[in-house]
């Protein structure tokens, strides 16, 4: 029997709790159930529960920024629906503000976050499994406890994976000397030891790569903080950029704060002028460029080129590159129906990959699924992005855009958005830094909370 | 019956309600609306130092989009989010954080 005969079957009987009445007239419900019975070790994996009533599910997997916020708004549309995260960590440590962290002006504590309100507050089910294996056809996920969740949908938010076949000699054991502290948590800390164990005098050598990465202003954010702490703490060392890039975000924004706050102490470098990325030499901090000029660095932070965390790749979501392209009106999949891709992970157009984009189309996401549920008509989506960035503690810039569909594409509208003036003063650069600490508690308290 | 009331009917008959709270509306403004949370805080109720829209006047909001939008208030960044939205999409912004205060 196909499902949608089964969705046919609910509409004539009026939609909800007509579970009981469908298995007393001995038809099979794969995949749909009250969620005492879904934790239950009674196996779904055996195919097949009849509960007392039937809520279509939705899964999503990955409780960073997009899954989180997709589970929270789904649930403010739709009463009725089984929302199941499946997020392998019980705590979670934000991207966003992990810069303070190694900067020593936040403890880690202040960039983590549980799932207890989302759990108490917002009726979703965490489940702290990994998954395994997504079928696509069967509309099922196993987890790595043996378990398999049917679903009716299934909302994909894995963020990134480092491409670790990219860079000659950096793999994960040698990130564990050259850490990336690109996902948040224990590199985080990492990082930040080998910044607190270096002597005054050092090299600190932050080398980000080619677009399109997680975070465009995040390598130069940090380049800021770990000057205010070198400032500080350690005045004599240096810091080196080996950009990937000719450009970067915000260039000009930072750079003119750079030369307010570290004259001297920040050195950008331009991918063409330094040769770009060849190889490196993990044991020894060296990088060696195209032409095998050695930069060694008393600690190197080497942000390696991404693409769409590994489930999204193993379920075939992603294309050449790397990236899931969708449909960037409702972040279904362009390869499978019934299957969505939000955040880092997804092709979306002209937004970039931040945690706040994520954000924002967890929640156009949530709402393109509850018209589904709901069988009405999605409302025109609109899409907020803003990036904050510190470039010392009392000093903020931000960049900004709202996006519309325009041709099939999310693009923004024109002659909105963009960075903060050039010319601001010095009260305007700390009214930004301080509502970059606002947005930090907002969001993240529109995502946890 | 209503197909409502046919629902609750289920619903008490299999003696298990639906998840309590309302749910908010698919609409147009709230699809706007909700994008303002990643700043302002989810219905607009901010936490920490950006302003809270949630409980303000629709009159206020739809007239202090305005502003930033022709540059007559000031502000950091909200010139630049409100130059990209219409007078309708302020007027549905305005509506639906307004409509949070009762």
């Amino acid at each position: 029997m196909s499902r949608y005969t089964r969705r046919e079957l609910l509409r004539l009987l009026g939609r909800a709790g007509t579970a009981s009445m469908l298995g007393a007239m001995g038809l099979p419900l794969v995949g749909c159930g009250g969620k005492d019975e879904s934790m239950g070790e009674a196996g779904e994996a055996a195919g097949g529960r009849q509960t007392a009533l039937n809520r279509p599910r939705v899964v999503i997997v990955g409780g960073g920024f997009g899954g989180t916020s997709c589970a929270k708004y789904l649930r403010r549309y739709v009463k009725d629906v089984e929302i199941l995260l499946v997020e392998p960590r019980q705590t979670y440590h934000t991207c966003p503000f992990s810069n303070t962290v190694l900067a020593g002006m936040n403890p880690i504590d202040f960039i983590a976050h549980d799932y207890d309100t989302l759990r108490s507050a917002h009726g979703v089910e965490v489940i702290h499994q990994r998954v395994g294996e997504i079928d696509p056809v069967a509309k099922a996920a196993s987890l790595d406890d043996g378990r398999t969740l049917g679903y009716d949908y299934l909302v994909l938010a894995p963020g990134i994976d480092m491409r670790w076949d990219a860079i000659e000699g950096y793999d994960q054991a040698a990130a564990e000397a050259m850490p990336h502290a690109w996902q948040a948590g224990d590199q985080t800390r990492l990082l930040r030891a080998q910044l607190e164990a270096m002597d005054d005098g050092g090299t600190v050598i932050i080398a980000p790569p080619n677009n399109p990465f997680r975070c465009p202003p995040g390598p130069y954010e940090r380049a800021s903080l770990i000057a205010h702490y070198l400032k500080q703490h350690k005045p004599k060392s240096k810091i080196l950029i080996l950009d990937a890039k000719e450009k970067f975000s915000k260039q000009g924004l930072f750079m003119q704060g750079w030369e307010a706050l570290y004259p001297g102490m920040i050195e950008w470098v331009k991918g063409s002028d330094w040769g770009g990325m060849g190889r490196v030499d993990a044991g020894q901090k060296t990088i060696y460029s195209m032409f095998d000029k050695a930069f060694k660095g008393d600690v190197v932070n080497l942000i390696p080129p991404q693409q769409a965390g590994e489930i999204a790749l193993r379920t075939g979501l992603a294309n050449d590159d790397g990236w899931c392209p969708v449909d960037q009106r409702s972040f279904e999949s362009s390869m499978h129906k019934d299957l969505f891709v939000i955040g880092d992970a997804s092709v979306a157009g002209q937004m970039p990959k931040s945690g706040f984009a994520a954000n924002s189309q967890g929640k156009v996401c949530a709402a393109a699924i509850a018209a589904r549920l709901l069988e009405v008509d999605l409302p025109e989506p609109s899409y907020v992005n803003t990036c904050y960035s510190l470039v010392g503690p009392d000093y903020g810039i931000s960049v900004a855009a709202v996006y519309r569909m325009q041709e099939g594409q999310i693009k923004s509208v024109e002659d909105s958005g963009g960075v903060s003036p050039t010319e601001a003063d010095a009260e305007f650069r700390r009214d930004e830094a301080r509502y970059a600490e606002g947005w930090y508690q907002s969001i993240t308290s529109d995502m946890f909370g | 019956m209503p197909k409502h009331l046919y629902t609750v009917a289920l619903c008490l008959a299999v003696g298990q309600l639906p998840a309590t709270g309302v749910a908010t509306e698919l609409t147009r403004g709230a699809m706007l609306a909700n994008s303002c949370a990643g700043c302002h805080g989810t219905d607009g109720h901010s936490p920490g130092a950006i302003p809270s829209i949630g409980g303000k006047s629709s009159a206020f909001i739809e007239t202090a989009m305005k502003e930033f939008r022709s540059g007559e208030r000031h502000g950091t960044v909200m010139g630049r989010h409100a130059r990209a939205y219409t007078d309708e999409e302020i007027r549905l912004i305005a509506e639906f954080f307004g409509g949070e205060a009762q």
